[in-house]
């Protein structure tokens, strides 16, 4: 199977999620570059992490202009397993694919260490390997993680079971002292109504080699290879 | 035309220089042609006070593909990869400018690696700042910390390691240095040279503004109560824009299309053309009038000076000039034909095809002024190395000196800083920040590369010749910790005015001191860069010459970190504890005082304390390393069982102390050199001991990793047992702190 992972001219985590899959998973991906109009025949679409172009105004908000995103619109709308990763995340937030903004981090300083997130949500491509509850350790690195969204929104988030990761301490417990960032419940990862689009601010990609400190993020990435071989999430190309 | 006194002042030329500017030109110079000669004579660029004594360094070796006078240097490590890597100060600027200054540090540094053809995949930093409790300082410390993650952060470029340390003399100038290293291909390697008449010079990256003109200047001179006026020299950096330059540039360079490629940092369009030209004997011809601008109404001398950020010259194949233009287009820069390659050897600049000026490129580089200047041994020196402890009264506890060094900000963990670092991006980061040097893996390779950057200037302040060993040391034995064997330097030289004979005395015998060490440990130096008149109201900083050195890992698997790492391993000391607190941290933070002498350095032990670090590393039986310096043993230790959840209980021969009472304190404070503590699994220890006899390595168990305190006895003495939770704590948020208990207050 085959990874598209979008190239904006400031992301800077392109390389990683290639690197995952193709020497960690050993599948296939491809670049895409921003500008393009054509996903080529990707079967999952990652938009990385960085600062898609520079992020000076609002990160991500200038990233949804950017031809590839109407591409990845029609991908996501035909139902095909999208994952943004931290900045990926902000642009999806940016472009409505899922709901809510990103506020600064509460320490209003940029924060790069490892966290503690609770899958609660396993029917995602990007979930479906996990146990449910499974807390994994994966590096968060943002400056602006503090999700947001309206009360009315967030209960709809909830009710809908469309957090799909939420952060908590090491008995999956959701603390004060487990958000790092100040983000509203908690929330780390969210996904859309149909459930085939996923965004998270921690960095799985990061966690895929036990030598890099840890390989909890390998999961996300197992379970879309699944949901893909099952044809559970198959994109109408 | 004559040129004013004033005129001549305000470019920091002095009158002898500005007649060597006429011998060289034979007439008068023009205000630009003026302007381009004080740039490039400024201390900062032509390194005019360093310059004889630099030559002295050993700078070659059978892995240097390039040693100093590139942008970067550049060593082998193997699979036909070569690792490119300079350090550089930015310290003048960023006390005007905290933020601003310290990020265009790291854009400048960062440009100067990927020039080479490498992609920068590491960045540490070495840094000095006042004492935390003044609001000022901590203002000045957050905002470099910030400058350096924003711009680091943005671009995708990991910060893996460094240090920060913490001393009155950096209060009104603080040092921010910043290393970076990447990894090219070794045949793929450009270089900063213009050549073959014809051939298209090109312009591209951000456009030309009236930011940081004169700044090399305002970095060659001391700082006084009119330095925040000087605010219009900081350049503001936009790391957008250089990841677009970096990617185009190396997107560039696959095409093999450029002849040559420099960026434009201090000293901007003037230094990239004079020095281009110099090293490919050719001359360049370029018109500003081509030059992109950001402003309206920019004369030729403010476009020669500017030192904007995010800029490159490049010289392109003739005919090729499409292909390189497409990929700037690609990425939405500027690339734009200036000028071209001449055969006269010189610099002509042109506006709107007038001439306005000419200058033989030999003059602005190779013929620059050389200054021999006099030194003369500080007054200082004589009275600072009288140190009787004895007269110091009777010690604290240990426990409490154990507390208050864990919670001094030079010793305690800097997480507060590397936090706000990205240090993870490109998934190479085998060891974090914080943990002795930091390793990243080389994709593609089994390899790793080890990386640390250290001096402690309280030892080069009482004797700038040991001091400096001792800097050359303390790197290479942290990267030899890790497991890595040293193969390359940096050098990055914080001093004061060369012009006072004592800074030029510092500076002198801290060069030979660290040429000394490096020959001796065989680690060739690569380039660097100097930093004088680190000066505020005539008080100069503590030297600080920075060694940043890079070692080799073979075996990625086999990296060395430095906590413990299981129960019931077995814990042995290597090298030797004497009572050596001259310069200690022990004497500055239980007396304030800045004394002695520092530790005595033996190279030869020094040396084969590393083949054991490495031979134990790569046949797997070091399981834990880390050096002792400041603080001595007992902060290693402690830093040992951070973060593990295991505590310790060893048990130490007292140190031979000629100072009565003083025993316990030399044997856990003292700063003796070529001393680390390792860990090894249970039944090993005879592996270990047998491979440091044989290297003449003192060696001794000490004790066993477990338990949550960390417990010390001295001659069957218990000195030493504090809860392992209690420590962490004091050491991990010692820093945080200040910044709590500052907002506390407002």
């Amino acid at each position: 199977m085959k990874f598209a992972v979008v190239v904006f001219p400031g992301s800077n985590c392109d390389h990683d999620a290639h690197y995952a899959a193709t020497h960690v998973l050993g599948q296939q991906a491809e670049y895409v570059w921003h500008k393009d109009t054509s996903l080529g025949n990707a079967d999952v679409v990652i938009l990385p992490g960085g600062f898609a172009h520079g992020d000076y105004l609002r990160t991500g908000a200038i990233a949804r202009f950017s031809p590839v995103m109407a591409e990845v619109r029609r991908f996501a709308d035909a139902g095909g397993p999208v994952l943004g990763i931290c900045n990926g995340f902000q642009v999806l937030l940016e472009a409505g694919l899922l709901p809510g903004a990103m506020l600064r981090n509460r320490s209003v300083r940029f924060q790069c260490e490892h966290v503690l997130i609770k899958t609660e949500q396993t029917d995602t491509p990007f979930t479906l390997a996990c146990r449910p509850g499974q807390v994994l350790r994966i590096p968060i690195a943002h400056g602006e993680g503090n999700y947001y969204a309206e009360p009315d929104v967030v209960a709809r988030l909830e009710k809908n079971r469309q957090v799909v990761f939420r952060y908590t301490n090491a008995e999956g417990v959701q603390t004060e002292g487990a958000n790092p960032n100040g983000s509203v419940g908690n929330i780390a990862g969210l996904c859309n109504e149909r459930r085939n689009v996923v965004g998270l601010m921690p960095h799985p990609e990061r966690a895929c080699e036990l030598a890099l400190g840890s390989s909890d993020g390998l999961v996300l990435f197992d379970s879309v290879v699944r949901a893909v071989t099952q044809g559970a999430f198959a994109a109408a190309r | 035309m004559t040129i004013a006194p004033d005129v001549l002042e305000r470019h920091g030329l002095k009158a002898d220089e500005y007649q060597r500017i006429v011998d060289a030109l034979k007439r008068e110079p023009t205000l630009t042609e003026l302007g381009i000669f004080s740039v490039m004579w400024s201390e900062h660029c032509s390194y005019k006070s360093s310059r004889v004594h630099l030559r002295t360094l050993p700078t070659t070796g059978p892995r240097v593909l390039q040693g100093p006078g590139e942008n970067a240097g550049a060593v082998d490590i193997g699979d036909g990869l070569a690792a490119v890597f300079k350090i550089e100060s930015h310290n003048h600027p960023s006390f005007i400018e905290p933020y601003q200054g310290a990020a265009t540090g790291v854009g400048g540094i960062i440009r100067d690696i990927f020039t080479m053809g490498a992609r920068p995949i590491a960045l540490l930093n070495s840094l000095r700042f006042g004492p935390l409790d003044d609001p000022l300082v901590r203002r000045t410390f957050a905002g470099v910390v910030a400058g350096i993650a924003g711009y680091g952060n943005s671009i995708g470029i990991p910060t893996v390691g460094g240090e920060v340390g913490f001393d009155e003399s950096y209060t009104g100038n603080p040092l921010v240095n910043v290393f970076c290293l990447g990894i090219a291909n070794a045949v793929d390697i450009i270089k900063g040279v213009a050549s073959g008449a014809g051939n298209a010079v090109y312009y591209v990256g951000a456009k030309t503004g009236r930011d940081g003109i004169h700044g090399a200047t305002m970095a060659s001179a001391e700082f006084d109560e009119k330095s925040a006026e000087k605010r219009p020299a900081v350049q503001v950096g936009d790391p957008f824009m250089e990841k677009l330059l970096l990617e185009a540039c190396l997107e560039v360079m696959k095409t093999d299309a450029l002849i040559g490629i420099q960026d434009m940092g201090a000293a901007g369009l003037t230094c990239s053309t004079s020095e281009m030209g110099s090293r490919g004997g050719a001359g360049v011809e370029i018109d500003v009038s081509l030059v992109p601008q950001r402003e309206s109404g920019m004369t030729p001398y403010e476009i020669m000076l500017s030192e904007s950020q995010e800029r490159m010259l490049m010289v392109v194949k003739c005919g090729r000039e499409a292909e390189v233009e497409q990929v700037f287009e690609k990425w939405d820069l500027h690339a734009v034909r200036v000028g071209e390659v001449t055969t006269d050897g010189k610099l002509r600049v042109k506006n709107r095809g007038e001439v306005v000026a000419e200058i033989p490129n030999g003059a602005l580089t190779d013929e620059a002024p050389v200054y021999r200047r006099p030194m003369a041994e500080p007054v200082y020196i004589k009275e600072v190395q009288q140190l009787s402890l004895a007269s110091l009264g009777t010690p604290a506890a240990p426990a409490e000196i154990f507390r208050r060094l864990l919670a001094s900000p030079t010793i305690a963990s800097k997480r507060w800083v590397y936090r706000q670092y990205d240090h993870m991006v490109r998934t190479n980061t085998l060891v974090m920040p914080g943990m002795g040097a930091g390793v990243v893996r080389v994709k593609g390779t089994n390899r790793a590369l080890a990386m640390s950057v250290d001096c402690n200037s309280r030892f080069v302040y009482l004797d700038p010749f040991a001091g400096a060993q001792l800097a050359v040391a303390e790197a290479a034995r942290n990267v030899a910790c890790a497991g890595g064997v040293p193969i390359g330097a940096t050098n990055c030289l914080n001093f004061g005015n060369p012009e006072r004979p004592e800074i030029m005395w510092q500076f002198a015998k801290a060069v030979e001191g660290m040429g000394a060490a490096c020959r001796a440990l065989d680690i060739p130096i690569t380039g660097g860069n100097v930093s004088l008149y680190n000066e505020t109201d005539g008080r100069a900083v503590l030297p600080t010459p920075v060694l940043g050195v890079v070692g080799l890992i073979d075996e990625a698997d086999k990296v060395v970190r430095r906590a413990f790492q299981g129960a019931g391993d077995v814990v042995i000391m290597l090298g030797e504890t004497r009572e050596e607190l001259g310069g200690s941290e022990y004497l500055k933070v239980m007396h304030g005082l800045i004394r002695g002498v520092p530790p005595v350095l033996d190279l030869a032990r020094e040396a084969a304390l590393h083949r054991v670090l490495i031979d134990g590393a790569s046949t797997g039986v070091i399981r834990s390393a880390q050096d002792c310096s400041e603080g001595g043993f007992a902060a290693t230790l402690a830093e040992c069982c951070i973060g593990t959840g295991l505590g310790v209980d060893v048990e130490m021969p007292g140190a031979a102390c000629a100072t009565p009472g003083l025993g316990d304190i030399a044997t856990l404070f003292s700063e003796s050199a070529s001393r680390v503590v390792v860990s090894v699994a249970a039944g090993r220890e005879a592996d270990l001991l047998a491979l440091a006899a044989r290297q003449g390595v003192p060696a001794r168990r000490i004790g066993i990793v477990g338990g949550a305190r960390i417990r010390v006895s001295i001659d069957r003495r218990r000195v030493l047992d504090e809860p392992l939770s209690e420590a962490e704590h004091t050491w991990t948020t010692a820093i945080e702190r200040f910044f709590e208990s500052a907002r506390a207050i407002a």
